[in-house]
């Protein structure tokens, strides 16, 4: 008898993992058949628009809706805030109108009569100074002190000391959040079904139901595509409970999107960070000392960037880390894709290349010279880094092309290479996948998850007929509702190692279940018995197919239900990652032009290499995108934020992101110690190495990102940024 | 101005019925008549004053007339979706500056949706990304944005893809740059610029 063990198929057996496989749900995306939260129109669908406040910082002294429930064709109203209530930032959401249209709703809105009674107000989150006049500051968050850094620093041969700092960004997702959510009142199925646009399937329906006095199992919570989410989707949210309430309350399905503006000022932004870094080394590159203090917003909270983290990958034996908060009148913060690693990224390793520029090293030597004081993190990558860096130099013709800080030539136009390094954890997490084996043949996957744009269906569907030995057009993969087994919250880099787990337990399972009935008719040990080519095999030899398996199934499907996370070598964690930019300055306009990023990236066992080479050249683009156009603007006077919309909020077009090049970095060891997530780590040192390929080219640091043209010009003409 | 854009729906915003009271009978109304309909409506000698309640609109979609009863302010956006049930042109709920995401094809131009009245494309053909696809009949736009993987959360991808279909059209044999300029027009988020610009090359030469 052979042993049955869990693990994936040796290298080279599979004949879908590892390939570049077009996305399942392709065709419905690109043609527009793909249902979206905001798509969602069913018979005597009502239409919510929003009051929000327009001011930083006020307390509502009137606020009256009848005058708006009079308005023809509106049905309700819901408030978010009542009178004395204060509002904290430009944006925050007053109250909601639901009518016959979305038109018919703004007239209900701008019938609202409110009046504000308005406050000072702080949103400078660069300005610590000002910050702290103004009495805003959360003062040592972070104060930590190892070794004896000052003494380091005196000894030193060389001390860098810089100034860096990343604005805060907004998600931007394309379907803005929200839900339609409507009541059931037949006896049958769920009481309220919250069509939500979600990372959080599986998680999201109890904070409907707490909110309404339900049991979990009464609420359905349904997202089949998300229009982008990038972190910021987790919860119910109250506009979806106003959703829900303002459906309980017209007997009418209610669908309430946020607006653009309000989409970009309220649920959610990526804190800000501005930091003093002093970094001492010795000649020869070895760095003895890290000194920092930085200072940010995340809204009316007061936290920055962690500063637990800092420095980034790295760790020195001699180090002090300062963090100051400042409260402001902002929108408030939600995880941002690699939630702190991109602003500390871009904190570390700029200081790390402008210490490299002073040693005249290459920066590519400074890292290799401190490989050995990574931190504990980071340092089970091993010497991964080493070749990652390696391979990314190759791809980017380094040796060829790099030259000297600031010694691109005399003309206007000055060209430069960065280069910047990340971590990420992607380990799995608590995760279910139910697989179903029908007697027609069917296999079928679902899990009560989400697919963000990663390729999560796709995913899921190729780790089962790789399972089953079948095409993939042979396999269902069901996800996007409450109603599956427990899928988790898509956040974190962790579900394509929880789903994929959870399914091919499952599906081994299954398998071996539909074996052992093989064996039992062909008086054949299942245990020898494998599956492939739609067929059931012992050794070479076709025992029967695939189909002719399934019908010993009978009547009642075989199911079952797959754990994630177990310690069997399905899954692993955490990964490296190493990026370069090669860029040109226009040194007139201060314009920046991206020629060429390389990515190189490890995620261990890659399951779709066609999904995982999108999840990094979209990180690609989205560094690009805070690297050099993308922030949320603040008007110091009226407190408002200036940019919320499509075409002040500064994204890269098309033609803005010169030639990508990804390599996933997959030795057989990668391969053998199985799945890792990935979404995050490709956008994480995108911001630094574009700024040290800027910094490279002009022989300037532009201290702070995104790096527009005012500041690259300004920092040219030498003031700060 | 800016603050008007800012709250398209807050009180005091800009908003399209204000906007048709305001402009009263003024045949300046540009924005909500066509250049053939005032042209009309002088030789009439009166301006052609339409809703505020509803009014007939019959739009041609695909190929096929639809007749509606509609307010005069609605966007072809929200008469295509919430009227026709048509969601592959995609709400980002900004106003005039969009994502794109609703890129629709009037008389074989690309447009955003919402930038137009339903009222004002009447007897136009508009074409939506649903014609691009008859049940397992897909045009090849469609099937080089899967092959190229040109897409993540999918969301600004029907845009893209009635964006690239109408530049290729005119373009059929577009270089990279034409390409990289042509469809500069959209903002996709999850980062998908790779993959469009990979399947509009191969399309333009010949391939797909």
């Amino acid at each position: 008898m052979a042993e049955r063990t869990i693990s994936w198929g040796p290298r080279g057996s599979n004949k879908l993992i590892g390939t570049e496989t077009a996305r399942l749900d392709g065709v419905d995306k690109a043609s527009g058949f793909a249902k979206y939260t905001a798509d969602m129109n069913q018979e005597g669908t009502l239409y919510a628009r929003l009051l929000t406040c327009k001011h930083a910082s006020a307390t509502i002294t009137r606020l009256n809706v009848e005058s708006a429930k009079k308005v023809a064709g509106v049905h309700t109203v819901y408030l978010f805030k009542n009178e004395g209530d204060d509002c904290n930032w430009d944006g925050d959401i007053v109250a909601a109108v639901a009518a016959e249209t979305a038109d018919i709703a703004e007239d209900g809105v701008r019938a609202i009569e409110v009046t504000f009674e308005v406050k000072p107000h702080v949103v400078d989150e660069q300005d610590l100074e000002a910050a702290r006049k103004a009495e805003v500051t959360k003062e040592g968050i972070v104060d930590r002190t190892v070794g004896d850094p000052d003494k380091a620093i005196a000894e030193a041969d060389v001390v860098h000391e810089g100034y860096y700092g990343i604005h805060t960004i907004s998600h931007m997702c394309l379907e803005p959040h929200g839900a339609h959510c409507s009541w059931n009142t037949s006896d049958d199925g769920p009481r309220l079904i919250a069509r939500h646009s979600t990372q959080a399937v599986s998680t999201t329906g109890k904070q409907f139901a707490s909110k309404f006095g339900l049991d979990a199992a009464d609420v359905r919570v349904v997202c089949n595509f998300i229009g982008g989410g990038f972190g910021s989707k987790f919860a119910a949210d109250e506009w979806g409970w106003a959703a829900a309430q303002m459906s309980k309350d017209t007997g009418r399905p209610v669908r309430l999107m946020l607006d653009r503006a309000t989409e970009l000022k309220t649920p959610g932004t990526r804190p800000s960070g501005f930091a003093k870094v002093t970094l001492a080394a010795k000649k020869n590159g070895l760095i003895t000392a890290w000194k920092s203090h930085h200072w940010g917003t995340n809204g009316p909270q007061g936290g920055t960037i962690d500063g637990n983290q800092m420095p980034y990958v790295f760790d020195f034996e001699n180090k002090k880390v300062e963090a100051t908060g400042i409260k402001t009148n902002c929108g408030p913060n939600r995880a941002w894709r690699a939630p702190n690693h991109p602003q500390l990224c871009a904190i570390t390793d700029t200081a790390m290349t402008d210490l490299a520029a002073k040693l005249k090293m290459d920066p590519i030597d400074l890292y290799k010279a401190n490989l050995g004081q990574l931190d504990k993190v980071a340092a089970e990558n091993g010497d991964l880094y080493r070749a990652q860096l390696d391979r990314a130099a190759e791809l980017m013709d380094w040796k060829k092309k790099f030259h000297a800080h600031g010694e691109s030539g005399s003309g206007a136009v000055k060209r430069g290479l960065g280069v910047a390094l990340h971590r990420w954890g992607g380990q799995a997490v608590k995760c279910e996948a139910e697989v179903r084996l029908f007697e027609d043949g069917a296999a079928q996957v679902s899990i009560g998850s989400q697919d963000l744009g990663t390729g999560t269906r796709t995913v899921i569907a190729m780790v089962l007929a790789e399972t089953c030995g079948l095409p993939l057009e042979k396999v269902t993969a069901k996800i996007g509702s409450s109603e599956y087994v427990y899928g988790n919250p898509s956040g974190g880099s962790i579900t394509v190692g929880s789903v994929s787990g959870g399914t091919r337990r499952a599906a081994l399972a299954a398998v071996w279940k539909l074996l052992d009935k093989v064996a039992a008719k062909y008086e054949l040990d299942g245990t020898t018995l494998t599956v492939g080519n739609e067929a059931v095999w012992a050794g070479d030899k076709k025992v029967c197919s695939w189909k002719d398996a399934c019908r010993l199934i009978g009547s009642v499907p075989i199911a079952e239900v797959g754990a994630s996370p177990l310690d069997d070598g399905l899954t692993s964690k955490l990964v490296g990652g190493v990026q370069m930019a090669d860029v040109s300055v226009d040194t007139d306009t201060g314009i920046v032009r991206i020629h060429r990023m390389v990515a190189v990236q490890d995620c261990g066992l890659v399951i779709n290499e066609m999904t995982a080479k999108s999840q990094v050249y979209g990180g690609l683009i989205m560094g690009i995108a805070y690297a050099l156009s993308e922030e949320r603007i603040m008007d110091n006077k009226t407190g408002r934020y200036i940019n919320a919309d499509m075409e002040n909020y500064r994204l890269p077009r098309i033609g803005d992101i010169g030639e990508l090049i990804v390599e996933m970095y997959q030795p057989d060891s990668e391969y053998n110690r199985g799945v890792v997530g990935l979404g995050e780590p490709p956008v994480i040192s995108t911001g630094a190495a574009i700024a040290n390929a800027v910094a490279n080219a002009t022989g300037v640091r532009v201290s702070v990102l995104p790096m527009t043209p005012k500041r690259v010009l300004d920092a040219l003409k030498g003031g700060q940024a | 101005m800016q603050e008007h854009e800012q709250q398209r729906h807050g009180p005091g915003g800009f908003n399209r019925r204000d906007f048709l009271k305001g402009s009263g009978a003024a045949v300046a109304a540009t924005a909500i008549v066509t250049a053939e309909q005032e042209a009309q409506a002088q030789k009439k000698g009166s301006a052609p004053v339409q809703g505020p309640g509803k009014v007939d609109v019959t739009l041609t979609v695909n190929g096929k007339q639809h007749k509606l009863s509609i307010e005069p302010r609605t966007t072809l956006l929200d008469a295509l979706r919430d009227q026709l049930n048509l969601t592959g042109c995609k709400d980002d709920y900004d106003t005039t500056s969009c994502s794109g995401s609703d890129t629709v094809i009037i008389n074989g131009k690309a447009v955003y949706a919402s930038t137009r009245l339903a009222i004002e494309v009447q007897g136009q053909q508009i074409q939506t990304v649903e014609s691009l696809r008859n049940g397992d009949q897909l045009d090849e736009v469609i099937t080089g944005f899967v092959q190229n993987d040109a897409m993540q959360c999918g969301f600004c991808t029907p845009g893209f893809v009635m964006a690239t279909r109408a530049f290729l059209n005119k373009k059929p044999k577009a270089t990279l740059e034409e390409i990289q300029d042509g469809l500069g027009g959209n903002i996709c988020r999850c980062g998908t610029y790779k993959g469009i610009t990979e399947c509009a090359l191969q399309i333009a030469k010949g391939g797909a």
